[in-house]
């Protein structure tokens, strides 16, 4: 195992704390998961989409007779059909739009297009066909003529254009938070030493979940129940949603989710795909319909991340201490984005960060474009950190600082905790001095320092980068505000406990069961997890945001308490002696110091169920315990500082990264494996994102890379062997658990891009935008030469 | 449309029969066909390696082979690359110890893939690996874990610094 140290480090449980392997793995690993696709119903339907083939234009005919006359085929739709049929189409999450009373701007959403085409890609019809093959083939005999206008490509060009993504709206700003103009801090920057502005920009990327979107629909207009199985992040929300689409009562819909195959935020809500499967479903009312979304689909038209550009002016003394801050973001969110708020408002309030600013001022707008909406994406407000990290390096370049010596100038250390930000986000236990320290050391900075000189002398390219961050995990607010454990001990004396979490990878099927029996004190095996089904499990906000190890972890626990304490009730009682002399060991329950006198859970089980004469006066029957948990802050503050190496060879401007290094702070940690793996998959993204990953889509809104040849992920060599450090320092609150589930993939990509930075700087190459692969760094390295 | 055609040959083992339109992708008559459905479809261009089975010995892409074009042979899927015991294979068992899986909808790619990889190289390098591993896609672990198993399953030392599973 990694090394762990820090000021409180925990020691491990008989499970939490312990690297258990994953009990889910063997069903994985000898193909028996099951996904949405492995689900095979009688009498099943096949979904295939019509789309569009142009960015933006108007529908003047959709001809469907060749289609329908197909032999297989059962319905054709288009938005004719379905649109008007739309109850409600809004999401838990951000609450309803303004003219149902709420406040979140969300693009005028309808699940097929009506009038007009907004993106290449935009479902234009809905076929039913026995087969997908079928469907494929009638959805190529659709005719659709479209007026083609230029489309709307680029945040600049949304913003100058008199044309409108959604016609009708009077802009193409989705959402705005103006800059506030506050006399006292234009003194302080007008009067600082130094102030420097750079505009940091990065490039579209995309999710790539592995199993790409899907969701089977039956609508029994019989029973006038509706069934849903779906790969979502959160059955509970799928529930909803699908009720206020369709208008069938919400307890009327059930909504499976069994094995998901990622998601990484762009599966926590339902698109207009989906929707209009739903109602397809709804309309059609025969049979379940299955829609799977092949990968072309899938980079075409499932919703993407990151395409954002933040202009930062900061003002600093000649030391390089950290005066004040102002920052602009501008977000290019497609057409029909799932996540409609911005994260402007979330990316301001975070920007601190690890540092003492004494002021920052953010601001920030979305601007509509004819391309795909864009989706929540693994720390969804990261271009924060990514602007924040370079920004760090740009300063302590211009005034001859180290990198890491103005770091040490501004970050924040223990002794100035509890510490406030200026944006008012109270940090109560937080590591991000401890955490550099660690990652520094790990690296042997000096060592390298010598290493990257050597080379540098031979011609070669050596850098080294640093990244901090603070992550404001378990996002709790609204919906997510809390989780809620539904706990059974059965009669044999094993736990069932069913949660609202939707596992879709982070190993929640293990963490949970460890958490319960550390906390009952039962084996691990005796406890299963029950969720993506919204017959038996809570309603609740799924999984997402960081948040189901502190949130459904913290539920969890209070339930296995709760159901311990009146287990060791009944055994007190049974054995005549009292509760506060009983241990729990093992799922046996004993008299401390006395260990024959003692009942093993699966006979105080039967008596809680079979003999009330035997149990405590009053106690009422059985073993069930609800818990609802909701987390003290509205974020529960982890951190870490990643620290890479990098060479980039002069002739193909290919980047390669020698070390990558991260230390780490999530508290106390359920599953130090599971942390590393979500700290690799992270830090792989996050470099993806700055190496190989670049969604572009051309002047007239056509995407060019809809394939695995075009929108290239990391691949296995590729990536460096990841080193982890730990530090652990308890969260505040009952379990001591802090989220990491999104951090590698928002503090690798500067932590990569300042790598790069400093191998190229001394020929005065100052980069700024992503991605940084081998064309730009050649195109970085020629406009040096002049 | 066209007609369908008999496909008969052997899968994990078992003599099967299947009447499919020769258009029918190996991967949708394993799937839906023959109820496999641990082969996963993950692209349906032959880059990202999940729906990776065995025909005649050499783990190909059954997502790029019409169905047809198996007639006569021998396919070996995840499922059949798995013990009947109840335990796992040699690589297997290395992803488990390793956490070489998060969301698991490209892991029977890889297990097919490495499986078959180990079975002809029984003696790789570190480098030899890695490019083993370059035909799956994975987006979940970041590698770290498979490569680590890789490297557990071909008996070459893992790094130190990496938390391993342990048995409760």
């Amino acid at each position: 195992m990694a090394a762990t140290t820090g000021p409180n480090t925990v020691s491990a449980g008989r499970y939490v704390g312990q690297a258990v392997k994953r009990l889910e793995d063997p069903r994985l690993l000898s193909g028996h998961g099951r996904y949405v696709d492995d689900v095979q119903l009688p009498g099943m339907l096949h979904v295939a989409f019509v789309r569009s083939s142009v960015a933006r234009g108007t529908i003047v005919s959709i001809d469907t007779a060749a289609a329908l006359a197909l032999p297989g085929v059962h319905a054709v739709y288009t938005g004719a059909d379905l649109n008007p049929r739309v109850g409600m189409f809004w999401h838990t999450m951000m609450g309803p739009p303004p003219e149902l009373g709420g406040q979140t701007p969300y693009a005028p959403l309808t699940p097929l297009a009506g009038d007009d085409v907004r993106f290449v890609g935009d479902p234009i019809a809905v076929v039913i066909a026995d087969n997908r093959y079928i469907a494929e083939d009638a959805a190529d005999l659709v005719e659709v003529e479209i007026d083609a206008q230029q489309a709307i490509v680029g945040w600049e060009t949304a913003l100058d254009t008199d044309q409108r993504v959604h016609p009708g709206m009077a802009s193409n700003v989705g959402q705005e938070m103006p800059a506030t103009e506050v006399p006292e801090v234009e003194a302080l920057f007008a009067g600082a030493p130094h102030v420097f502005t750079r505009r940091f920009a990065q490039c579209r990327a995309t999710n790539v979940p592995m199993e790409p979107r899907g969701i089977i629909v039956h609508f029994d207009q019989y029973a006038g129940d509706m069934q849903i199985w779906a790969a979502t992040q959160s059955a509970s929300e799928w529930k909803a949603t699908a009720s206020r689409l369709t208008g069938v009562a919400e307890h009327r819909v059930k909504v499976v989710a069994n094995d998901v195959g990622g998601g990484f935020g762009q599966k926590m809500m339902m698109t207009r795909d989906e929707a209009a499967v739903v109602m397809a479903a709804h309309l059609f009312g025969e049979a379940p319909i299955k829609w799977t979304e092949d990968r072309r689909e899938s980079l075409m038209t499932a919703n993407q991340g990151r395409e954002e550009i933040c202009d930062v002016t900061f003002a600093v003394t000649d030391d390089g201490v950290l005066l004040g801050a102002k920052v602009v973001f501008w977000e290019d969110i497609g057409a029909y984005p799932s996540a409609a708020s911005s994260i402007a408002g979330m990316a301001g309030a975070v920007f601190p960060g690890p540092y003492k600013f004494p002021v920052v001022l953010p601001s920030g707008s979305t601007l509509y474009t004819n391309t795909v909406g864009k989706a929540a994406y693994r720390g969804p407000w990261m271009i924060e950190t990514v602007a924040r990290e370079q920004m760090m390096d740009h300063i302590a370049y211009e005034l001859g600082i180290d990198p890491i010596e103005i770091r040490r100038r501004n970050v924040i250390h223990a002794d100035d905790l509890p510490y406030t930000t200026c944006t008012t986000m109270v940090y109560e236990s937080v590591t991000p001095s401890e955490t550099m320290e660690q990652a520094l050391e790990m690296l042997d900075v000096a060592a390298f320092r010598a290493m990257q000189a050597e080379a540098r002398e031979q011609g070669r390219l050596l850098g080294m980068g640093v990244s901090i961050y603070i992550e404001p995990s378990a996002v709790a607010f609204g919906i997510l505000s809390s989780d809620q454990a539904i706990m059974r001990m059965d009669n044999s004396g094993k736990v069932i406990v069913a949660m609202s979490t939707g596992n879709h990878g982070q190993s929640l099927e293990t963490t949970i069961p460890q958490i319960v029996a550390e906390h009952l004190g039962c084996n691990i095996e005796d406890v299963l997890l029950v969720q993506g089904n919204t017959e038996s499990s809570p309603t609740g906000p799924g999984t997402g945001g960081s948040r189901s190890a502190v949130v459904a972890g913290g539920a969890a626990m209070t339930a296995a308490l709760k159901l311990k304490d009146k287990i060791v009730q009944i055994a007190a009682h049974m054995l005549e002696a009292s509760p506060d002399d009983m241990e729990v060991n093992e799922s046996v329950v004993s008299v401390k110091g006395t260990p024959a006198k003692a009942l093993p859970f699966a006979m105080i089980a039967p008596i809680a169920y079979q003999m009330p004469e035997m149990l405590p006066q009053g106690m009422e029957m059985g073993l069930e315990v609800t818990a609802r948990f909701q987390p003290a802050g509205q974020y529960t503050w982890s951190n870490a500082t990643h620290v890479c190496t990098v060479e980039i060879d002069p002739e193909t401007g290919m980047t390669k990264i020698l070390r990558y290094i991260v230390s780490e702070d999530c508290g106390r940690m359920v599953n130090p494996m599971v942390v590393e793996g979500q700290i690799a998959g992270g830090v792989v993204q996050g470099i993806g994102g700055v190496l190989f990953e670049n969604m572009i889509y051309d002047d007239d809104g056509n995407p060019l890379c809809t394939t695995f040849l075009d929108y290239l992920i990391p691949t296995a060599p590729e990536v460096p062997d990841i080193e982890v450090g730990h530090i652990e320092t308890l969260a505040p609150g009952l379990t001591g658990f802090k989220g990491m589930g999104e951090g590698g993939a928002i503090a690798a990509p500067p932590c990569v891009a300042n790598a790069i930075h400093d191998a190229l700087r001394h020929l005065g190459i100052h980069p700024t935008t992503f991605p940084l692969g081998p064309s730009q760094v050649l195109q970085l390295l020629n406009d040096a030469k002049g | 449309m066209s007609d369908e055609t008999v496909v008969q040959f052997t899968v994990n083992g078992r003599s099967r029969r299947v009447v499919v339109e020769p258009r029918k992708l190996l991967s949708d008559v394993l799937r839906e066909d023959l109820h496999l459905t641990g082969t996963h479809v993950g692209c349906e261009h032959g880059a990202c390696g999940a729906c990776t089975v065995m025909v005649d010995g050499a783990a190909v892409r059954s997502c790029l082979m019409f169905a047809v074009q198996a007639a006569g042979s021998e396919v070996v899927t995840v499922e059949g690359v798995t013990p009947t015991d109840g335990t796992l294979n040699t690589f297997q068992q290395a992803m488990q110890d390793c956490h070489g899986l998060q969301c698991g909808f490209c892991t029977p790619g890889f297990v097919v893939s490495m499986t078959s990889y180990l079975a002809d190289n029984p003696a790789p390098t570190d480098d030899d690996l890695k490019i083993a591993l370059s035909g799956n896609l994975c987006r979940c672990t970041g590698y770290r874990g498979i490569i680590n198993a890789a490297r557990t399953a071909a008996g070459l030392p893992v790094p130190a610094n990496a938390a391993d599973g342990s048995d409760h």
